[in-house]
């Protein structure tokens, strides 16, 4: 067990780096850009995780494995909390979780500017098919298999794909 | 202060799990399989967004010792309030209906709800503004979502605009109550963190007229009657059916998990 007044906070990070979304196995916690911050607080590791949505049911999954992970490594004294504000943004994605969707075979966010309005019918930024890189693709739902994903199609290879849309 | 607090909280909840739990009955059933995805990821975010806010409510009764024993949870507030406890408005417990209704009702629901947490965002209790920025991201996408199918429906063959008129009638008189402060929102506003719902009501009206417009639906009066009661706990006959399915589990076999 390592002891509180030992623990260096790098390499908790590094730790982190194996844990990994359920739902996008290709993606860890920091990829993802869900960690904000690894601290010692009262003689307590302490580490910061925020929502990628309200809803998302992989939330309580990823938390449990980063304890996990955690204790694995010899922390067992670990209080994971959760922040709303400021709230998560496909920004924070690292851009090697970028090149890793797009390698798993999902269109990875583009900048966040080119959505969120209320406007009906926008005129939406062409998202690269990830397999032939043909922008010559149409959406087919806004929703996908999970909150963070839209469902397109692309009209060269025809295959369709999801995006992990701009949040 | 506490308790107006938890009030606001709960009915800001309230209205969150009861919608988010009628759009689920449409899990299995939407009338194309990427509107059934599209509409039940809406019911996610919606008892998403419930979640965080009965943490929330029962996390300061607890603090504040108002639940006798400090026990107050999540689960506790969504089970083992009755029918009369809830708060949300009448408009979200009305049966699903077709898939007019269920569009309408979501439209007419999220454009209030983008309003009230634009405003919700600059509370002064910080946990309300925090939860109503992380949710608006969620509710902005059900907006244009929903916006887009009344358009699409208003403005489509004539059985389709038909069901949009019907449904309009039907959800109309419904509406007037999301507007109507009750008694605990005017103390909210007044101690700070809650929302001035009356004040929202111009922009959603006109909102509505640009959307219905688009869909060339006739824009129903905006002087119409409207029934409320939701608020304070009077409620259609449709909640006690709602709730019945929902907490059943629990009660039977109280505090049981997965």
């Amino acid at each position: 067990m390592v002891e509180t007044q030992n623990i260096n906070t790098q390499a908790i990070w590094k730790i982190l780096e194996d844990v990994y979304d359920p739902e996008v196995p290709v993606l860890s916690v920091i990829d993802l850009g869900i960690i904000r911050e690894v601290e010692i607080v009262n003689d307590e590791l302490e580490v910061t995780i925020t929502p990628t949505y309200t809803g998302c049911p992989a939330m309580d999954v990823i938390s449990m494995n980063i304890r996990f992970a955690l204790i694995q490594n010899g922390y067992s004294k670990v209080n994971i909390k959760s922040v709303l504000s400021p709230a998560w943004t496909t920004d924070w994605m690292t851009e090697t979780g970028k090149e890793k969707l797009k390698a798993y075979g999902i269109a990875p966010p583009k900048v966040m500017q080119s959505v969120c309005t209320p406007g009906t019918f926008q005129q939406e930024e062409a998202i690269q098919c990830p397999l032939c890189n043909s922008y010559h693709t149409k959406l087919v739902s806004r929703f996908g298999s999970t909150a963070c994903k839209a469902l397109y199609q692309c009209e060269d290879c025809k295959e369709p794909f999801d995006y992990f849309k701009c949040h | 202060m506490n308790k107006t607090l938890i009030t606001y909280t709960l009915h800001l909840a309230d209205n969150a799990l009861v919608l988010g739990h009628r759009n689920s009955e449409w899990c299995g059933h939407g009338p194309v399989l990427e509107q059934d995805i599209a509409i039940t990821n809406i019911s996610l975010d919606l008892i998403g967004q419930a979640r965080n806010l009965y943490q929330y409510a029962a996390k300061i009764a607890n603090d504040a010792g108002l639940d006798p024993g400090n026990t107050a949870t999540e689960d506790t507030l969504a089970y083992f309030r009755d029918a009369r406890e809830f708060k949300n408005c009448l408009l979200t417990e009305l049966p699903r209906g077709d898939w007019a209704f269920t569009i309408l009702r979501q439209f007419f629901f999220s454009q209030y709800q983008y309003l009230l947490y634009k405003k919700l965002e600059q509370s002064q209790d910080g946990q309300l503004a925090a939860i109503a920025e992380k949710s608006l991201k969620e509710v902005t996408y059900h907006l244009r979502w929903s916006s887009e199918w009344v358009i699409r429906l208003g403005d489509s063959t004539k059985e389709a605009n038909q069901r949009m008129l019907s449904a309009t009638d039907d959800l109309w008189m419904f509406t007037g109550e999301l507007f109507k402060p009750a008694d605990f929102e005017k103390e909210a506003v007044s101690l700070g963190f809650g929302v001035d719902v009356e004040a929202l009501k111009n922009d959603w009206m006109q909102s509505v007229k640009n959307i219905f417009h688009e869909a060339t639906l006739a824009i129903p009066n905006e002087n119409a009657w409207m029934q409320t009661g939701g608020k304070t706990g009077r409620h259609t006959e449709h909640l006690g059916f709602i709730l019945a399915d929902m907490q059943y589990l629990q009660k039977t076999y109280p505090g049981n998990e997965w």
